[in-house]
């Protein structure tokens, strides 16, 4: 599969009257065309601020793109004027987010919000713009009719239904989805994940989907990438990964939450709490919190290693196991 | 089964709230009981009034009708002196940490103002307050030297700690757990519940724990019930919920999970709409539009739950028979 | 646990504080600030320590010969129509300026946080008090405070009552309105799940967490109180001749505003610069104090 999108050596960083937010540091990701990626982490490990970096949406200041690249089909998006970025946005790479409640604006219908985000790319009629939103909101499973409606008249999981609607609007290549089902319930979020999951395929989009359920990533994504402390510390399909948890971070994430099927009488839990972002350790961003620590892990820095075919992992322990022979 | 005398008797509990568009039915006609030592799990969606019942049994809101038996006393019927000492016992954690503690309070000053409050201590004894806190700072696992800190320097887990240990410091015998984790990271999530279980384990406490989440409440509880639009629809004992759930929403419920192993996929059974209005809900049972089982015996009368087998409760007219 | 996150205590006050010392503008007008309340306040020692005999002498005492003078190096802010040395007015004008509308807006701030406060945290009493504040918010402030001095009089007193009615309804709307917000946070259902009396709950959590927009609203409130002060004068319903207000001066400037620009622009500039240090201190205070401006 080709790539779509790729993320080189990301490095954003926040200027705040606290010191220096280390949000993103050097983080590498490919996007390929067709998939589904999970991007699993915790809150503070940098996951909305690389999609606000990959939407050219980082807020400066106190936002600063220190260095790297973000592919799309070869063209560097960090390079990009305004103008062109917004031939980008909405048209190329669209985005959802979290809290479908704050994301529409509720004095304007529905109808008009979708046709809207049709017209800022396609040269349509307003009229037309609006039969296509029409036809957008039966695709997302809400009857046309209630395109006059306004978004206080939606519930959580219908206003959700609209903002993947707008998001779809222009048929984009990529769809990134922060944390799409975590302000709803299950029974809704798993009728909101199948649909997106149609709608990937249908459209032929490819998908980030970030989160901090593991379960959800098991069930929509075809590839994981776990990012912790602004930068990927494994990444596999989605099979190998849940098999083989290398990376000590997983291990403990997975080993965190209570399963269904299995009953324990203690969790295991992840010792210590996430780093202070403006004071990282210097070797391994999870030194502090990893059981397996050496002093080694505290001064240098591990870079990610190919352990198995398209299975990577930026840990000391698995030096022995990397791949040397297509490199 | 034990056969200690239940801590707590909930019965026929309602709660309705005045709305322009009609009543809402928070919490309408739930009845358990609650063992000494024991935790009941309560699930439901958003809305379904689970927040509401628990306020509602600490009286933080006035039910509407029903009764709630403490240890024996009559909380709904208590004098506001009566509810003060009773409070002393009967605590609650918050689901938000950010939100349910004062921010210009210190960290012992939070923990140690339930003593005050109930004049356990006197106010001026500042050493005696300070060293009662550090106790507790200790039993919920926080450092020392944060004993003067303010909640906004702390991060979620901390500050769920000193929620915990506000909660804990009357040494109360029954606490209300409102969604204690679900504002929490994951890795922070099971540092907070082996907390709990911890206290729960050393002071002999009883939880209720109110929560959406399955996996947890499944991981917590002795029993679970589960809760829609403000009636209990199934109550039993945790195992055999998950093993065996009878009411369609129940089992609608379990089978939404996303099962972190992608090995396993899951057969969704789906629910037709979405959650429908608690306002002047009609009678017979409230799940029935979503109900893939449903028939019109369902819409005809109220749904009361039966025990369909020994402490397996359920509110369907087809329970048993799918 | 690990040790990298802890910072030393820091109460969100002494947050504010760290906030607001960034903002050098904001800082810088403090401090101008401060030098003006210190002068002003010089003007009592210097009256009590000389027996008023300087303000006797040189701020009261006409010279007409000299009228009119434009600044000089003996007199740097000039003489006013009647030879009084402008520098020397201005400054003991300050007291009047400034003093006066603090007490105004001290006593504003009480009563209007008191019924703010009320009707925030009782319902019943909501709608009478708000009704009442909504009536004298339906008047414009300044012609309320002259309707109250024209009633009661002019003196020093009945001024600063005029202005601290009329800005009460502000106080109590600002007051009520973070009250309702505060009284929703969980904290305050924490405090009733201990057992704690309302009385507690007010004083301990509803106050102390309302405090932030009162602050501002104070700020910006003295300095529109002592523009009422000067507008009142300057219709001659305020401090009364021979005092030197610097709203009654420039009013008696204002006749020979062809002749001698001195005499106008001086007092109208202690105001002007003392109203925009308010304004930007309290834009300052409304900045460090905002909660979402942190992290």
């Amino acid at each position: 599969m080709d790539t779509i999108l790729e993320v080189k050596d990301l490095v954003i960083h926040y200027e705040t009257d606290d010191g220096r937010v280390y949000a993103l540091n050097g983080l590498d990701l490919d996007l390929r065309e067709g998939e589904t990626l999970g991007l699993v982490g915790e809150t503070g490990a940098g996951k909305t601020t690389l999609a606000r970096g990959i939407m050219g949406l980082v807020p400066d200041p106190p936002g600063r793109i220190k260095g790297g690249e973000i592919l799309y089909r070869g063209t560097d998006l960090l390079r990009c004027s305004n103008a062109e970025m917004r031939h980008v946005r909405g048209k190329k790479i669209a985005m959802i987010f979290q809290d479908p409640m704050t994301s529409l604006n509720p004095v304007t219908n529905v109808g008009v919000q979708i046709a809207e985000a049709i017209s800022n790319h396609e040269h349509l009629s307003h009229r037309d713009a609006l039969v296509k939103a029409r036809e957008m909101l039966e695709q997302v499973g809400i009857p046309a009719g209630r395109a006059e409606e306004y978004p206080h008249q939606f519930s959580g999981g219908m206003k959700q239904r609209v903002v993947i609607a707008i998001a779809l609007a222009c048929n984009p290549d990529i769809l990134i989805a922060d944390e799409p089902t975590t302000a709803l319930d299950v029974t809704i979020q798993a009728q909101v994940l199948d649909m997106l999951r149609e709608l990937r395929e249908k459209y032929s989009m490819s998908m980030l989907l970030i989160t901090h359920d593991l379960g959800v990533v098991a069930q929509t994504c075809d590839r994981v990438a776990v990012i912790y402390g602004g930068e990927i510390v494994e990444s596999a399909d989605v099979f190998s990964l849940f098999e083989r948890h290398l990376h000590p971070y997983t291990q403990g994430l997975l080993n965190s939450i209570p399963k269904l099927n299995e009953d324990v009488d203690r969790l295991q839990p992840i010792e210590g709490m996430m780093p202070d972002p403006t004071h990282l350790p210097e070797g391994c961003k999870f030194c502090t919190r990893c059981s397996y620590a050496t002093e080694r892990c505290r001064t240098s820095h591990p870079v990610m290693r190919e352990v198995a075919s398209g299975h990577s992992v930026r840990c000391f322990r698995y030096e022995q196991e990397e791949r040397h022979e297509d490199r | 089964m034990r056969i200690d005398k239940p801590l707590l008797q909930v019965k026929n509990l309602k709660k309705y709230f005045q709305t322009p568009g009609g009543m809402l039915h928070a919490v309408d006609d739930v009845s358990f009981d609650l063992l000494p030592g024991s935790t009941l799990g309560v699930v439901g969606e958003s809305g379904c009034g689970k927040s509401t019942m628990g306020r509602a049994i600490l009286r933080l809101q006035e039910p509407t009708s029903g009764t709630v038996l403490f240890d024996g006393t009559d909380v709904t019927a208590c004098s506001k002196r009566e509810l003060k000492a009773l409070r002393e016992q009967m605590q609650i954690i918050f689901q938000d940490p950010f939100a349910s503690i004062d921010p210009r309070m210190t960290v012992s000053q939070t923990i140690m103002e339930p003593l005050i409050i109930q004049h356990k201590m006197d106010r001026r004894d500042k050493k005696g307050l300070e060293r009662k806190a550090l106790e507790i700072m200790e039993l919920v696992g926080l450092a020392p030297r944060l004993v003067n800190s303010y909640p906004h320097e702390l991060d979620g887990g901390r500050r769920q700690r000193i929620g915990i240990g506000r909660a804990l410091v009357l040494r109360p015998r029954f606490i209300v757990c409102d969604e204690p984790v679900s504002a929490l990271d994951v890795s922070i999530q099971a540092q907070i519940l082996n907390l709990m279980q911890d206290v729960q384990k050393q002071m002999g406490l009883t939880y209720l724990f109110i929560t959406h989440d399955l996996s947890v409440v499944k991981h917590f509880s002795d029993e679970i019930l589960v809760m829609y639009l403000g009636q209990m629809v199934e109550k039993c004992e945790s195992k055999r919920l998950f093993a065996q759930p009878m009411h369609p929403y129940t089992q609608a419920l379990l089978s939404a999970i996303p099962v972190p192993d992608p090995r396993v996929r899951m057969q969704k059974i789906p629910l037709k709409g979405e959650l429908s209005s608690p306002i002047e809900p009609p009678v017979g049972c409230r799940f029935a539009k979503r109900c893939p089982y449903a028939t019109s015996a369902c819409t005809q009368k109220a749904v009361l739950p039966r025990e369909i087998e020994p402490g397996h409760f359920v509110a369907c007219v087809r329970a048993g028979e799918l | 646990m690990n040790e990298t996150t802890v910072g030393k205590a820091r109460s969100l006050g002494a947050d504010a504080w760290y906030r607001f010392k960034k903002n050098r503008l904001a800082v810088l007008s403090l401090i101008v600030l401060l030098a003006m309340v210190l002068v002003a306040f010089s003007t009592f020692v210097i009256d009590w320590a000389t027996d008023s005999s300087i303000y006797e002498a040189k701020v009261i005492t006409q010279d007409l010969r000299r009228r009119l003078e434009p600044p000089s190096w003996e007199h740097p802010f000039g003489l006013d129509e009647f030879g009084r040395d402008m520098l020397l007015r201005v400054i003991w004008g300050a007291r009047y300026s400034l003093f006066m509308g603090m007490a105004a807006v001290f006593g504003a701030t009480l009563l209007g946080g008191f019924l703010g406060a009320i009707s925030g945290f009782y319902k019943t009493a909501d709608n009478i008090i708000m009704r009442l504040m909504d009536i004298l918010l339906a008047v414009p402030t300044i012609l309320l405070a002259t309707a109250i001095v024209a009633a009661l009089g002019t003196s020093k007193i009945n001024l600063i009552i005029a202005i601290l009615i009329s800005q009460t309804p502000t106080f109590a709307r600002v007051v009520r309105a973070s009250v309702l917000t505060v009284k929703e946070q969980e904290y305050i259902e924490a405090a009733r799940a201990m057992g704690a009396s309302d009385m507690r709950i007010i004083l301990r959590h509803i106050i102390p967490n309302s405090l932030s927009p009162l602050i501002v609203q104070c700020t910006m409130s003295v300095a529109s109180a002592i523009l009422s002060i000067a507008s009142l004068s300057f219709i001659g319903l305020g401090i009364q001749a021979p005092m030197p207000e610097w709203g009654a001066m420039l009013s008696n400037a204002r006749t020979y505003i062809r002749d001698s620009w001195h005499i106008t622009v001086i007092p109208g500039a202690a105001i002007m610069v003392t109203i925009l240090m308010l304004n930007i201190i309290g834009d300052g205070l409304r900045d460090a104090l905002d909660p979402r401006l942190k992290n």
